[in-house]
Formats: C-alpha cells, structure tokens, sequence
C-alpha cells in the first residue's frame, strides 16, 4: 500500500512573540516544526503500512530547511521525502496544486493523510481542495482509521455526531489530533534517517505558471486589553474583593 | 451574484445579511441555495431574510458528502454565473468550500470574521497564529469562495413582505466512491458553550474527574450552569465530553462572564474564549500566562479557592 503524508513546516506558535507596540507577532527567529497534527497522519501511516505493508512518502512544499523537518519524518518511519520549494508569492492554490501536481508525479497511490489543519494557520483549506484536484474521495476529521486490502473505513468526529464512513482507493484522509499519539524516534531512527533519501522537486517543474488568487495584504495585531487586577494576599480578602468587582461589573445577577 | 448556503438555516440567515450588503455594492442580486428536498417553506423563509432568489437544487441525496456536494455546487455556479459564494463555516462547511476551491479553481478562504470590499475587491480578515494576528486577506480574481463562522453577523429583521423567485432545478450529481456506513451521536452533556452567557472552565489544574463537582458548584449559583474546560479535560482525559472545550479546536465561546480555574492560558485556550465580556482566573501559578489574559485574577489553590468563592457569590447574590 503506497501512503503519501503531506507535511508543512510551521513556526512553532507557542514560542512566538508579539511586538509590545505594533502588537504584530514577530514571526522571524521562531523555532520552525512539524505542524503537530501532521506527525499525528506521519503515525497513522506507520500503523496503516504496519499493518498492510507498502511505502510511505512524506511531501512538503516549503523552504530548504524544511528538509530537517522531513527528516524527524523519516526518524519515526517514513521511507522517503519529497522537498517542493515553496514559490515566492503562494496562497492556498498555489500550494494544493503543487501538492496534488507532485502526487500526480509520484504517481502510484493508495491513502494520501493530512492532518485536519495546520496549528499556525488552522483553515483546514489543504486537504479537501488536492482531493478535488486529483477528484478523488475525501474523508475529513478522521478520529480513527481502519484500512484494509481494498477499502478503508474511518471513524469521522462531526462535533455532535460521529459518522463512520468507509471508502475504496484512492483516498484522501485528514486526521485530528486525538487518533493516535505520536511516536518519538529512538536515537538509532535518528541516525538511520540520514541515510533516507529526500528528492528536491522545483516548483516550476510542476507547474509554473501559478499565481495566487488570494493575497495577504496585512498582518494585523490584536489587542488583548484586560485590566490584570490579580490578587494574591490573604485568601478570604481575595475573594471578596473579586465578587465585589464583579459585582460592580453587572455580572452577578 | 453573491450566493450564500449553509446546512444550519441560522448561518444563512446571517450571510444572507452580509450578502444582501455585498450586492448591494455591487449592484447585483442574492442566492441561497437549498440542496436536497424542495423545503418551500425554507425557502420563503430564506426570501424573508433578503434572498432575492432561492435556488433549490433537488437531489436524492440525503445525507452529507462533500464530493457529491462539491458537483451539485458546480452545477448551480454554472447555472447562476455567482462571483462571491458565503458558505457557513462548520464542519461541513469548509470541507465543502475547500473541496469546490479545488475543483473550479478559485481563491478561498476559511473561517472569515469580516468581509468587506475595499478597491472594488472581496477583502475578508481570519484570525491566525492561535488569535495572536488577524490577517487580512485580498482576492485578485473570481469567483470568490469565503467561510463565516455563526453569529459573525447579524441576520436582517425577518421581513414576511419581501418578494424572491424561487428557482428549482433537478441535479444529480455524481456518485463518490465512499459511503456512510454509520451515523451516530456522540457522547454529549448536551450544553451549549457558544450560546452561554456565564461559564466556568476547568484544566489541567484539576487533579481527578470527580472535582469537576467544584466548577459545577460555582457555575449554579453564577446562574449560569454552563462549564467549560479545556484540551486535556475533554480530549485527553475525556472527564468531559467535547461539546464543553473551549478552544481553538473546540468551541470559541463570548458569554459576558468567563471564569478560568486551574487552565493555565495556552494560546489555543485564549483564542477560544479572548471575546468574553469579563475573564477571571484561578491558578496557583502567579507566572501563568492566563492572568496576562484576565482582568480579576485569585493567585491559590483552586480547590481551596473555589468553595469559598462558590459560598461568596452565593451570600452576595442572596
């Protein structure tokens, strides 16, 4: 069974810091990882390949050091990455059609995993839009999986409901977070990765002649004003003067 | 055209709001779309919040498929040459949007929380980086595929003497490869956090599922009955059931009164609850990053803390 992962490096959101004046995040220096929901799809295909046997491929669109995030990929058990550089001007259909160009490249596949969204950016948007690119089913919010010689079936989590939904290959599947925990790579893992080949793709090999349709023409920051009044003394003293401030408030009523 | 669709008849009536505001700028007219069974009823209903035209696109489906949604979708684009689609931000939703973005190649953006045109363009703004930046977002060419979350806008005043053409069109659209096999409900408390105008959280500060009593406590005499909690009560622990997590991945809830206890105020946590009226927290670390967020804090052991605000409040309200 052929299992392509598609990965994205992230800034990792909970060391980024925000500009104290202009309130803008200041993305620059911020550790760059695995978007966390993708390592959660990277476990479900060691299972699913576990399992059924096969190749798991790991595909990314991003800069050149996101080959040593591809790499903490191969250390948990991936066979082989695939690096697209990432075009200067991108949106969401700039990066689903290199995606699903570069699939179409590599050709022969069973189960395409994505994690449901990216923790930076959270639309969601990838997944669903290279399925209907390569027009092939999608079985969103994946909370568990069970893939077998030819159908999977998956567990989706609609919120209220739970809808179990079954599908022949080829498959796209996003998975959420709670499907599995992700494994840690020994250190031996860590030492064979280096020996697991990454292939660099161009983007204009794929397709040159993409231009976004979306533009982010501003980055702004959010205010979070709050009075901050803390009280940490005497216990007793504390609570009344909370539920007298909040009873100032209105709220209590 | 602007055409706006949404499986909850409440998200329509919202977009349908904007819609309306959107066409009239641009000197065009409004659709909703109704897939599925001809429902006159919703229809007129969707023409008394300001649809100029109900496009009703009958199909035996009966059960949602994003594939087979994604072709019916196709078909009415075709059919009413729309420019700008509004569709409800769930779950079905934005596999929907996302899907159609691929298969008629056009701009799309999830999760909008302002739509506006500026420059004579579809300008839209989405939270990212966990609620720490707002982005605003541009298209440069048509059509224009947007996402709104509920109560973003506000629906016009239902108008019963408004006039709208209703259009029904047979449509089959083609047939997925998957099926669904099994429909069930998950294991709810049956709140709803989004609606709840006093609520009270519980996290990681919380030692076993049977303290959760102390947040319930607090959360009755605050009349508000309403708890919350965050990531790892409901997704990791499981000691509630999801429709209580407030979050980034949960529910993003604005009741007038927000009472964080033993939550130490990850961003993920943050961006779901940053709109409250009035935030309070309890944490026995005085460095937690939830205070940075409050505007009345109680450094202490929630288990201390709680009983005794619970009997405070309780005397204060009589």
């Amino acid at each position: 069974m052929n299992i392509i992962v598609c990965a994205k490096q992230v800034i990792d959101v909970s060391e980024m810091k925000v500009d104290p004046s202009t309130k803008k995040p200041i993305l620059q220096g911020v550790t760059q990882k695995i978007s966390d929901i993708d390592k959660n799809a990277m476990e479900e295909a060691i299972k699913i390949k576990d399992k059924n046997g096969g190749k798991i491929t790991v595909l990314t669109v991003g800069p050149t050091d996101a080959k040593e995030r591809i790499k903490e990929l191969l250390a948990m058990g991936a066979d082989e990455g695939i690096l697209v550089s990432i075009p200067d001007k991108y949106d969401y259909h700039v990066i689903s059609s290199l995606i699903a160009e570069a699939i179409k490249k590599i050709g022969d596949y069973d189960i395409i995993l994505c994690g449901e969204a990216s923790i930076d950016l959270f639309s969601g948007q990838v997944g669903p839009r290279v399925a209907g690119l390569l027009n092939i089913p999608q079985i969103t919010y994946a909370q568990s999986l069970n893939a077998e010689k030819d159908k999977v079936t998956a567990e989706r989590n609609m919120g209220d409901h739970a809808v179990t939904t079954e599908s022949t290959y080829p498959v796209l599947i996003t998975v959420t977070k709670e499907i599995n925990e992700p494994r840690l790579p020994s250190l031996m893992q860590i030492l064979g990765a280096a020996n697991k080949p990454i292939q660099d793709w161009t983007a204009d090999s794929l397709n040159s002649g993409l231009d976004p349709m979306v533009n982010t023409v501003e980055l702004k920051g959010v205010s979070m004003e709050r009075k901050n009044e803390i009280f940490q003394n005497d216990l007793d003293e504390s609570i009344n003067k909370l539920v007298e401030s909040l009873a100032k408030e209105g709220v209590l009523r | 055209m602007v055409l706006v669709y949404s499986d909850d008849k409440k998200i329509t009536f919202e977009l349908l709001a904007k819609a309306t505001e959107l066409a009239k700028d641009l000197g065009t007219k409004t659709t909703a779309a109704i897939i599925g069974k001809a429902d006159e009823i919703l229809a007129e209903e969707y023409v008394s919040y300001g649809a100029d035209i109900v496009f009703i696109a009958e199909s035996s489906i009966d059960n949602f498929k994003a594939e087979e949604y994604t072709d019916i979708f196709e078909n009415i684009i075709k059919e009413t040459g729309e420019e700008i689609i509004l569709i409800g931000s769930n779950k079905n939703g934005k596999e929907l949007a996302s899907r159609l973005a691929g298969k008629i190649n056009s701009g799309c953006v999830i999760d909008s929380t302002n739509v506006y045109l500026k420059d004579k363009k579809l300008t839209v703004e989405r939270v990212v980086y966990s609620g720490n930046a707002i982005a605003v977002e541009q298209f440069s060419s048509k059509p224009n595929i947007v996402t709104v979350p509920s109560k973003v806008f506000d629906p016009l005043k239902k108008d019963d003497s408004r006039n709208g053409e209703i259009i029904k069109k047979k449509i089959d659209g083609e047939k997925s490869n998957s099926k669904i096999v099994k429909v069930q409900e998950m294991k709810t408390g049956g709140v709803n956090v989004e609606d709840a105008e006093i609520i009270v959280s519980c996290g990681r500060g919380f030692k076993s599922k049977d303290d959760i009593k102390l947040v319930n406590e607090l959360a009755d005499v605050l009349k508000g009955k309403t708890v919350g909690c965050s990531r790892p009560i409901a997704a990791d622990m499981k000691w509630l059931p999801e429709d209580h997590w407030i979050g980034l991945s949960g529910h993003k809830v604005k009741p007038k009164l927000y009472i964080a206890a033993g939550i130490s105020g990850q961003i993920q946590h943050i961006a779901g609850m940053r709109d409250s009226g009035i935030i309070v927290a309890i944490n026995k670390d005085p460095e937690a990053l939830i205070f940075k967020s409050a505007d009345y804090g109680i450094v202490g052991d929630l288990y201390e803390v709680l009983p005794k605000l619970t009997t405070a409040v309780k005397e204060k309200m009589g």
